[in-house]
């Protein structure tokens, strides 16, 4: 276990965000440390989703603060929080299909060149510079991911378990400060789904990025976060250390559905 | 030369798919294959004008200048995925452009002079920053909206010209294009150079050619970019592309500007080869050929746009051609059952769906099958 550090890379406060009449989240308060591995659980429609889509800022919630350090998130356009750092796995993979998956992981890398359009035209030398410095960057990534073989195939092309470790590579490939995880694991079998926890532990160790993961595989879940928030119909209904939370009677009922034992002895 | 080059150089003979060094895998002909044959075509394209006759000297000016084009709207539409009908206008603009700056005053219509040096970054640079301002408009729909949207764009444009007398000499009448005069010299007029006389179509040929291997190269360096895989990850994924910090409204009005760009240069050639540019010239249908150029040549590949273009232009001359072989196909509508006009729409239409079905990756797809056969060959896979 990675010893935590005290202080907080992303505060939420109080976020709320409704679709018209829909309540997706309610007044949903959490905190993630730097280096924590937090995770967010609940049953489907809990709005687990829309708080990363607030935090990646493709959701403006009504109410409420997103801290990430000193920059409120909340009003920032999608690329500039990647800017910040806030990098993002997709829960149906969002790879660019007809790229290949060096260039999915150099889209990656789009934030770290900086060259103008006239010396593209011209692929100047500091275009030549900037893109192998990027490439080197990427193979690092394609070797610890161990994707070589894949390299140079359209993403559309290939099996699901590496399509989503593609879409990792990709999200690593920009070298983030708070990386969002959105069912890593969904759909994938025993072995797959080991692969991919060792490879999330590889790179919380190696990296030591700030995750915040969202997954239905309550194993993985326990095994892995170091915090746990879980949501039921958008509001917060427990947040603690995986075994506080899996003791949590409120978390129990949002599962495993209303004890109905005292209701039928008074009937 | 770099020495990562010099020592690659070494390895590469008889395994071409062994790089060394990201700069050799990243080079724009990165197997000897791959640059051999753009020395040939190159060559090739060089000596054809010798052996031709002047108005297949014209013809192939024109290949060059759709092919041009053809690379402008596979930039925007093949790469970036935005569908536009407006290439037209943005042609006529940069025809426009150039006829003012470059062209001769007569009567009422305004012609300045200028030297080509001047007048063709202009032709290209005008549209570009129309391009610019229309863009933000454009970026907020996508698919058929946005197809809907430049369509109106060459209604609107052709209206313009046509009211514009002084720019464009009004509907039905038109104007001269520029003069083709590179830093004093006329480069559509018969010169002689080194004792050979030369006409002035295979002058304008190489002029064109010039233009041409130019815009070409810069448009593969483009591709090969960031910003070539910018284009690509808004059209396939959006939201994705924001989340990588990739801005769709910059990316977008991006593909538009240098789309316009090119097309703006095309649009001045093309009015030259012609001689003779009115405002109906700028219509809805020049946009559909050049959308064949793009969707026959095959989407998102430069190489694909030149192939295009070499079909869309000499299609026309073959079907004329084999119309002499067509019993009750002949001549220009003297009561056959077909005249040749009809047969060269209906052979257009019935390749382009033929195309889209068979091969929706255009001339450029056939030849990949043709060169893996090739590459594989004596075995099928």
């Amino acid at each position: 276990m990675v010893e935590l550090s005290a202080d907080t890379l992303l505060d939420a406060q109080g976020i709320s965000l409704s679709f018209g009449g829909t309540r997706a989240i309610r007044d949903v308060s959490f905190d993630v440390r730097r280096g924590e591995l937090f995770a967010i659980i609940g049953p489907n429609g809990a709005g687990k989703t829309s708080i990363f889509n607030c935090i990646s800022g493709v959701y403006r919630p009504q109410e409420g603060s997103l801290r990430l350090d000193d920059d409120e998130l909340i009003g920032m356009a999608p690329e500039s929080i990647a800017k910040l750092g806030v990098a993002r796995m997709f829960q149906n993979i969002e790879l660019f299909d007809n790229l290949t998956v060096l260039d999915n992981l150099m889209l990656g890398r789009a934030l770290h060149m900086n060259y103008s359009v006239a010396s593209a035209f011209i692929f100047s030398p500091n275009v030549r510079r900037q893109e192998a410095a990027n490439r080197e960057a990427v193979e690092r990534i394609i070797d610890f991911l161990d994707i070589e073989s894949h390299r140079n195939f359209p993403v559309g092309m290939l099996p699901y378990g590496v399509k989503k470790r593609v879409e990792l590579g990709r999200a690593l490939a920009m070298e983030p400060t708070l990386l969002l995880l959105d069912e890593p694991v969904a759909g994938m079998n025993v072995e797959e789904t080991e692969d991919m926890a060792r490879f999330i532990l590889d790179v919380r160790a190696e990296m030591g990025v700030t995750m915040i993961l969202v997954e239905h595989d309550m194993g993985l879940v326990m095994d892995l976060a170091d915090r746990v928030l879980v949501l039921d119909f958008g509001e917060r209904i427990a947040l603690g250390e995986p075994a506080q939370v899996q003791a949590d009677p409120n978390v129990i009922r949002a599962y495993l559905g209303e004890d109905l034992t005292g209701a039928l002895t008074e009937a | 030369m770099t020495t990562a080059t010099k020592e690659s150089r070494k390895t590469v003979r008889g395994r071409p798919q062994l790089f060394t060094s990201y700069a050799r895998e990243m080079s724009i002909f990165n197997t000897r294959v791959k640059r051999n044959w753009a020395i040939v075509g190159i060559l090739a394209l060089g000596i054809l004008p010798f052996l031709l006759q002047r108005d297949m000297v014209a013809l192939l000016t024109t290949v060059l200048i759709y092919a041009i084009g053809g690379i402008g709207l596979n930039l925007l539409t093949g790469y970036a995925g935005q569908v536009s009908l407006g290439q037209a206008f943005f042609m006529g603009l940069g025809a426009y452009t150039a006829a003012v700056l470059g062209g001769e005053s007569k009567g009422d219509v305004i012609g300045l002079g200028w030297d080509m040096a001047i007048w063709l970054p202009l032709a290209g640079l005008v549209p570009a920053v129309i391009a610019l301002v229309l863009a933000p408009l454009a970026a907020r729909v996508r698919g058929l909206y946005l197809a809907i949207l430049t369509l109106g764009l060459v209604f609107i444009g052709e209206h313009i010209f046509k009211e514009a007398k002084p720019i464009t000499g009004g509907a039905g009448v038109g104007r001269a294009p520029a003069d083709p005069v590179f830093l004093g010299f006329d480069l559509f007029s018969n010169q002689t150079i080194l004792g050979y006389r030369i006409d002035r179509f295979t002058i304008f040929y190489f002029a064109t050619l010039v233009i041409f291997l130019v815009l070409a190269f810069a448009a593969r360096n483009f591709v090969r970019s960031r910003f070539g895989r910018n284009f690509a990850a808004v059209r396939d994924r959006d939201v994705a592309a924001e989340v990588m910090g990739v801005s769709l409204l910059r990316t977008k009005t991006l593909a538009f500007a240098v789309s316009s760009f090119y097309a703006g240069i095309s649009g001045a050639l093309l009015s030259i080869v012609i001689g003779r540019i009115s405002p109906e010239t700028w219509n809805i249908f020049l946009s559909i050929d050049f959308l064949a150029v793009v969707f026959i040549g095959g989407l998102a590949t430069i190489t694909g746009s030149i192939m295009g273009a070499v079909f869309v232009v000499l299609l026309p001359k073959l079907v004329n051609w084999i119309t002499g072989f067509i019993p009750g196909a002949g001549g220009i509508g003297d009561g056959g059952l077909l005249n040749v006009f009809e047969l060269q729409t209906i052979i257009f239409g019935l390749l382009i769906v033929l195309f889209l079905i068979l091969e929706p990756r255009g001339l450029y797809g056939l030849w990949l099958r043709l060169r893996n056969y090739f590459k594989a060959w004596p075995f099928s896979f």
